[in-house]
């Protein structure tokens, strides 16, 4: 059994799970829950009434149908919203306080808590199932006046923002998951940074399901207030486990006057075995406001896991000069499922947006680039530029490109471009002739292929990204 | 509904149909009465509300068209530049046929062979057409058989028909080695109709289709067109669409590249102003090895007008070697315009070529300054620019004397 799980770990690294303890809400989705989870984080009375009322939309809204990835119905009331290490009833105060089982698992996943420990300056918000466990680097922040801390915290500490911002991207009149996540949403980062004030680190949160039947359900806000910087990582794992799981956050950004937001995300959830059998879900909801004029936000994303990825991190332009990017490898491999893209909303004069999305499938796989650009008739010269290119490996996977241009203005400009390829022999042959593997000839190939996006990423995140790359195609080829 | 329902038994009625028929018409009445008119909530209507634009642009259709009523065709409506064979229909109802230069056992027109063949498109406006048509016609072209002089299609209609559905179905069979040039024609004066035309090909080895639809006269009709065409290996079919005069027109085209080394283009024009809205949606289907697909649309627009661009290529995982190639370009003129594109790629093969671009903006003001430095006005440099664009799309039509005809009717002269 111990061997079979340890053949098991070498496909996937982050599989493992921890054996702790959990303090759970009852099973199921209704209004009790959510008092349950409004009760335990201790929340005002209007971010209640916030959550039942899009807790009453849930119930007449139904499931988007249109995605090209099908999946069994889940049964929403087979799921637990709300799971927590039991330590953490009363939430310690230090990282001494902290259950060591879970600093331990932090450390094999690469990510020690420990300050003294970290010599690359990236303060952590780590997200354990549905609570936040820890953020490092505090006190560095708090000089700045930056607020870093799980929004839990943020909604008793800095209610004002919270009640001002949160939803206001992404209101509870949105589509079926976002709306779930706002009625039942637990944890998540909250990361403001006052006007003028240029971030001096990396900020990231680590997203890990570990309990089974749980839903993550996390809520990121960010907002940079004028003139300020801020650049943000996100990663994802989760145990190996044989049943699908659901993790569906809402992420909003909000960037006023001269702010620049930065987001970029490796997301490597597990993605199922060979066969298809179980993974993550991942249904999330990614959406940032340019609300000021010359304001800036840029959307990196790798996304190599999940046995379903099915998002669209989008851009509303609504400042004026204000600029959108949206960067994006997708890589699925065995029986994965992508369908992912960006809306880039141009409403403001002088609006940007690019987009590259470089999609990448092998196996029995499936890709979709899906994505829309709309330039509306007060958006006076604007401009798009997209590019989505697609690497096909073998004739038992599909890539597909599913754009959606609408201009309605006479002075922007809209250019795309799209392509659909394969590795070339004669490309293979040329590195292997010149010592290479097979497998590393193609990690090379595709990295080559990826490298307008690649280098969009934080330093470290990009050199931890090409490895990915090369594993999550491991086997593709031969 | 209620008026469908009503009418499409009135017409049953009177006509002379075989049970088989009957039963054929009612399934597909039945089908369209549930699905009624496609409206913005079907995908493939997303940016054409046909539904919306009927009942804003005619309010009440009428679906029964009775007894034909004044059917003398106008000969202005005849061409004259060129030699050529003729159908005319007027109000929908078949008035001449006229295949006197061709050799009579080569060719064959029949009508009243009413097919109740499924033609399993989920498209409530096709069972619309089987419902209604009160005949399907059918065109064969012998094998080896090289068609001498273009037919032309009149599509005509008076002004005694108003708020009409009129429906048309024709077959088409090319036998081996056999083409067929076609000219799609229309000349309405009619008002407020919904012109609703389907037709099937089905292309043998070898053969060659060339379809050049002519919409270039100002009328005020609702328009829906489909093209099916099934190729078989070494086949070749050409369309082409001038998409200008209707107030609202759609083609819609699928390709069925089911042969090897068969080939498919799709190239059109759209030059719109006066709150026209016109779309084209393309579809090939690339389901065998080494076949080819190319896509060319261009829009000008002008004056409140808007343009749909929704193309699509499908390559099934045993269409290795596909060569698909896809662009729509667009110049808004001015501010009140609007074009919609949805290039799609679908693709289940490795060893591929598929590409698709779209672009849209603005007339290049560089340009403009380039030739006003040169002595033209701006009108006549906004003019040349214009012509400049669209003629790259006219251009590669293959038969030089259809080309020149289309030059002619577009009001564009030959050395461009």
């Amino acid at each position: 059994m111990r061997e079979k799980e340890l053949e098991k770990l070498k496909d996937y690294k982050y599989g493992f799970s921890t054996d702790i303890e959990n303090f759970k809400a009852p099973k199921g989705l209704n209004e009790d829950v959510i008092k349950f989870i409004s009760n335990i984080k201790k929340e005002p009375k209007w971010l209640l009434d916030w959550r039942l009322k899009a807790y009453n939309r849930v119930k007449v809204l139904k499931e988007p149908n249109w995605q090209k990835p099908k999946y069994p119905k889940i049964d929403y009331q087979d799921l637990y919203y709300y799971s927590a290490p039991k330590s953490f009833k009363e939430k310690p105060k230090s990282l001494d306080e902290l259950d060591p089982k879970l600093i331990e698992t932090y450390n094999k996943l690469g990510i020690p808590l420990n300050e003294q420990k970290r010599l690359n300056g990236i303060a952590v918000d780590a997200v354990f199932d549905s609570v936040s466990v820890a953020t490092t680097f505090k006190d560095t922040l708090t000089e700045k006046g930056i607020i870093f801390c799980s929004i839990s915290e943020a909604i008793q500490k800095h209610p004002d923002l919270v009640k001002k911002y949160l939803g206001s991207v992404i209101p509870i009149t949105d589509h079926y998951f976002a709306t779930l996540n706002s009625a039942v949403f637990t944890d998540g980062s909250f990361v403001y940074i006052p006007p003028g004030v240029r971030c001096p680190m990396e900020l990231s949160t680590y997203f890990r399901i570990n309990a089974s039947d749980t839903g993550q359900f996390e809520r990121t806000l960010i907002i940079a207030d004028k003139g300020s910087y801020v650049s943000y990582l996100e990663g994802c794992t989760a145990p190996m486990r044989d049943e699908n799981q659901l993790h569906a956050a809402n992420v909003e950004l909000i960037a006023l006057d001269d702010a620049e937001i930065k987001y970029s995300t490796v997301q490597n959830w597990y993605p199922g075995d060979k066969d298809g059998k179980g993974g993550i879900y991942n249904f999330v909801t990614k959406r940032g406001l340019c609300k000021g004029k010359n304001s800036k936000i840029s959307w990196t994303q790798v996304e190599t896991g999940s046995a379903i990825t099915w998002k669209y991190p989008s851009c509303i332009l609504q400042g004026d000069n204000s600029v959108g990017e949206f960067y994006s490898i997708a890589i699925t491999n065995n029986y994965q499922k992508a369908d992912t893209g960006t809306k880039m909303i141009h409403l403001g004069k002088n609006t940007k947006s690019k987009i590259i999305s470089k999609g990448i499938s092998a196996g029995f796989s499936d890709m979709t680039y899906r994505g829309l650009v709309d330039i509306s008739p007060k958006s006076s010269n604007s401009s798009n530029y997209t590019q989505c290119d697609s690497l096909l490996m073998g004739n038992k996977c599909g890539a597909h490109t599913i754009p959606y241009i609408k201009n309605k203005n006479a002075n922007s400009n809209i250019a795309h471009e799209a392509t659909t390829s394969k590795i070339s022999d004669e490309q293979l042959h040329y590195c292997q002739q010149r010592g290479l593997n097979s497998e590393e000839a193609v990690s090379l190939i595709v990295n080559g292929f990826c490298k307008e996006v690649l280098q969009q990423l934080p330093m470290e995140f990009a050199v931890e990204a090409q490895k990915l790359v090369g594993i999550s195609l491991e086997g593709s080829v031969g | 509904m209620e008026n469908f329902k009503t009418d499409f038994e009135k017409t049953l009625r009177e006509s002379n149909l075989s049970e088989k028929e009957i039963a054929f018409k009612n399934l597909n009445a039945k089908e369209f009465s549930k699905q009624g008119f496609p409206s913005r909530k079907d995908e493939d209507w997303k940016f054409s509300d046909i539904n919306q634009i009927i009942k804003k642009e005619i309010g009440e259709l009428k679906f029964y068209t009775g007894q034909s009523k004044g059917t003398d065709i106008d000969e202005d409506v005849l061409l004259s530049e060129i030699k050529h064979n003729k159908l005319i229909f007027v109000n929908g109802q078949l008035v001449k046929t006229d295949f006197s230069s061709e050799e009579k056992s080569k060719i064959e027109f029949l009508d009243n062979k009413n097919d109740t063949i499924d033609q399993s498109v989920e498209n409530s406006l096709i069972n619309l057409n089987n419902a209604l048509a009160n005949k399907s016609y059918k065109l064969l072209v012998k094998k080896n058989y090289q068609i001498k002089n273009p037919l032309i299609i009149y599509h005509v209609s008076n002004n005694k028909v108003t708020s009409q559905n009129i429906n048309l179905k024709i077959n088409f069979e090319l036998e081996e080695n056999s083409s067929l040039k076609l000219i799609d024609l229309v000349k309405d004066k009619g008002n407020k109709n919904f012109i609703n035309i389907f037709y099937n090909f089905s292309l043998e080895k070898n053969s060659v289709l060339k379809n050049y639809k002519i919409d270039q006269f100002e009328n005020n009709n609702i328009r829906y067109m489909f093209n099916n065409i099934k190729q078989s290996s070494n086949s070749v079919s050409e369309t082409f669409y001038l998409s200008k005069g209707s107030t609202f027109s759609k083609n819609e085209i699928t390709c069925n590249l089911k042969g090897e080394y068969s080939s498919a283009f799709v190239n059109g024009i759209f030059s719109l102003d006066k709150d026209k809205h016109h779309e084209i949606k393309a579809k090939i289907n690339h389901l065998v090895e080494n076949t080819k697909s190319y896509q060319l649309v261009k829009s000008v627009l002008e004056n409140k007008s808007r343009s749909v661009y929704q193309g699509k290529i499908y390559v099934d995982s045993k269409a290795q070697k596909t060569d698909g190639y896809q662009l729509s370009k667009a110049i808004l003129v001015d501010e009140t315009t609007e074009f919609n594109a949805k290039p799609e790629l679908e693709i289940y093969a490795d060893d591929v070529k598929c590409s698709h671009g779209s672009a849209s903006g603005s007339l290049d003001e560089n340009s403009i300054f380039y030739l006003m430095s040169r002595g033209l006005s701006y009108k006549e440099a906004r003019k040349l620019l214009i012509n400049g664009f669209l003629v790259e799309v006219i251009n590669q039509i293959t038969d030089e004397p259809i080309k020149k005809l289309i030059k002619n009717l577009y009001g564009l002269k030959n050395e461009y």
